[in-house]
């Protein structure tokens, strides 16, 4: 698998491409900022973009403008966003454009080695790694919102989908039997109004796109 | 003995004194008094003169008719106004000459001279009537006092005209020097007692009184105040900065480092394999610590994306379910929010930690100049402002009071509680 880096800080660069080309990976590039990011896409036609979303020139939101221009123009790439906090509307703006091989974590969590490279994994093959705390941000409560209907436990099994997990991890997350998951699941689509469907996957699409709008 | 030593000493002394620095002062001050005063005496009894005929010949109806009536009826109306400008002008003129002969600082207050209505209001403000009472005692000090000096120091000119002028007698000529050099002696002690009185009355009716003084402490003292909130908050943004750039950074890569070699060195000895593990996670739990400070500390998506955004963050990491509810269509002042941010931070760890809530809420609208924080639980109640048991609700009171802000809480006992904070947003 190819992947170019965008990140400015020099120390986090250098660490990430150590990191990916240990566990196996070829690092096309690694640039400092969104300009050289989306010209080395071009270039390498990477598998996956590693982003930060912080780089100059102007440090504010310079990796989601250059995330969502790479998701137009070469919808392969997959995307993996990294943030120094949270912010919804990022999440949001990338979440739209973009609801299979993309994610959001803060950038902290590169430093979880295994859950980072198993974020990368799961990316690049087509799923998503939400940050648990993107997950909580989207899930604050507005007024009326249908999400208060669930009870702690299915809002504890939503926010485990939305992070990704297939239903074997919240089995294993949450120490119940795969029934009592399969329920819980079917429980929040039928709350939420949405139909149920095949897969692991499809589902936390349809959560993320219902939460997206 | 000692007393000839004594006499040598004064003598030159005194003498000295008719050069002496504070002297030259002195006596410019007095100058620059007696003119400023003869100017005060031509304006101030020029109006008083001119409106008392006008008066006098209103009375005693006019000769001339009515065209002269209208003309002294218009100089009878318009004498509260120039004589207002001539009060406030003279006051201007003697501040700026005090400051320039004496150094003397006299902060001018303006308050009095734009009280409503004008000028009405002016003449009815204490301030004007101190001014007026210090141009009354500017003929007498600056005046008489600067006149007498002037005199002195030109004693021995006189002296020397009149031996001139032919008054060489040996008893008259010895008497005219005698009295030429004692009030030549004289001039500098009296220039400086001039200068003195000078001094006590400007302070006195020129300077602010003690009510507007404080007026003026209070202004100064909230200026100050506000100047340091906005000091420590960009502080607290350069702290936060440059923890995220370096030490941050620094502390990513080492615990990314250590987690590579966490689960790359699999074949070394179990004892270091375990030393690494443990160091990742140590490393991994000062990140989390460090990410929570910052937080704390200034969290930089309250500068980036504003108050709606941080917020946002703050009920996703809080304990229990919260409902947020922002309505600020346009963004209070930085410091103000960084204030709203801190008191629903705040409030929110209080009700995780005392309440025994299971839900919250927290609704922040911009209603007009004010930014309305409600933070609402459905906890025990019986919260209270002055606990001692460290609930840290005195403290929310003290952040909200130090940008002029109230802070109110209703919590009966069983519950709800309200937390109602009002913040003004000046920008």
């Amino acid at each position: 698998m190819r992947i170019v880096i965008a990140e400015d800080s020099v120390l986090l660069r250098d660490g990430l491409t150590r990191m990916l080309t240990g566990a196996g990976y070829e690092v096309a590039a690694a640039v400092p900022d969104a300009e050289e990011l989306l010209r080395s896409v071009a270039e390498h036609k990477p598998d996956l973009a590693v982003i930060d979303v912080r780089m100059p020139p102007t440090h504010t939101d310079e990796g989601i403008r250059a995330a969502l221009v790479i998701r137009r123009q070469y919808p392969d790439v997959a995307l993996l966003v990294l943030s120094q906090y949270v912010e919804e509307s990022y999440a949001t703006d990338l979440l739209s454009a973009a609801t299979s091989s993309v994610g959001y974590l803060l950038k902290d969590r590169v430093a979880h080695v295994t859950d980072f490279l198993d974020a990368v994994r799961r990316v690049a093959a087509g799923g998503t790694a939400l940050d648990p705390e993107v997950v909580a941000q989207l899930l604050v409560r507005r007024r009326d919102d249908p999400i208060d209907r669930l009870t702690p436990r299915e809002l504890h099994v939503l926010r485990l989908m939305a992070e990704g997990r297939s239903n074997n991890g919240i089995v294993e997350e949450l120490k119940v039997s795969p029934s009592a998951v399969e329920k819980y699941v079917t429980n929040i689509f039928l709350k939420l109004d949405l139909p149920p469907t095949g897969t692991d996957h499809r589902r936390v699409l349809a959560v993320l796109k219902y939460l997206g709008t | 003995m000692i007393s000839a030593e004594l006499t040598t000493r004064r003598v030159p002394a005194m003498v000295r004194a008719l050069w002496a620095a504070p002297t030259r002062r002195a006596t410019g001050n007095a100058l620059a008094a007696l003119l400023v005063a003869a100017m005060g005496i031509a304006l101030l009894g020029g109006l008083v003169v001119i409106t008392g005929a006008a008066i006098y010949s209103l009375v005693d109806w006019p000769v001339g008719g009515w065209a002269n009536a209208m003309l002294y009826l218009a100089v009878v109306l318009a004498a509260p106004v120039l004589s207002l400008w001539v009060v406030q002008g003279l006051a201007a003129l003697q501040r700026a000459r005090l400051h320039a002969t004496l150094g003397l600082e006299l902060p001018a207050d303006g308050r009095a001279a734009r009280r409503k209505p004008w000028p009405v209001g002016a003449w009815r403000a204490a301030a004007t009537w101190r001014q007026f009472g210090y141009h009354l005692l500017a003929v007498l000090i600056g005046g008489a006092g600067g006149g007498l000096v002037v005199a002195c120091w030109l004693a021995p000119v006189a002296a020397i005209g009149y031996l001139a002028a032919g008054h060489t007698a040996a008893v008259s000529g010895a008497a005219a020097v005698l009295a030429a050099a004692a009030l030549l002696l004289a001039a500098p002690w009296l220039a400086r007692l001039v200068a003195r009185a000078d001094e006590a009355a400007a302070r006195a009716l020129l300077g602010p009184s003690r009510s507007e003084a404080l007026a003026l402490r209070v202004e100064s003292l909230a200026r100050s105040r506000a100047d340091i909130l906005t000091a420590t908050d960009a502080e607290r943004r350069r702290i936060e900065r440059d923890l995220h750039d370096g030490t941050q950074q620094r502390l990513v890569s080492l615990a990314m480092n250590l987690g590579m070699a966490r689960t790359r060195l699999t074949d070394a000895p179990q004892a270091a394999l375990q030393a690494i593990a443990d160091a990742h996670d140590e490393a991994l739990l000062a990140l989390s610590e460090l990410r929570d400070f910052i937080r704390g500390l200034h969290p930089a998506v309250l500068n980036d994306r504003g108050l709606a955004a941080a917020l946002s963050g703050l009920a996703a990491r809080a304990p229990l379910p919260v409902r947020l509810d922002v309505d600020i269509p346009r963004p209070a002042a930085a410091s103000i929010e960084a204030v709203a941010y801190f008191i629903v931070s705040e409030a929110l760890t209080n009700v995780a930690k005392h309440a025994q809530a299971t839900r919250a809420e927290v609704t922040v609208v911009r209603d007009g100049d004010l930014l309305r924080i409600e933070v609402t639980d459905d906890g025990r109640g019986g919260a209270v402002l002055a606990h001692r048991d460290g609930t840290g609700l005195a403290g929310l009171a003290q952040r909200a009071a130090a940008v002029d802000g109230t802070l109110a809480i209703d919590s009966p006992p069983g519950g709800p509680t309200v937390i109602a904070v009002e913040l003004p947003c000046e920008s």
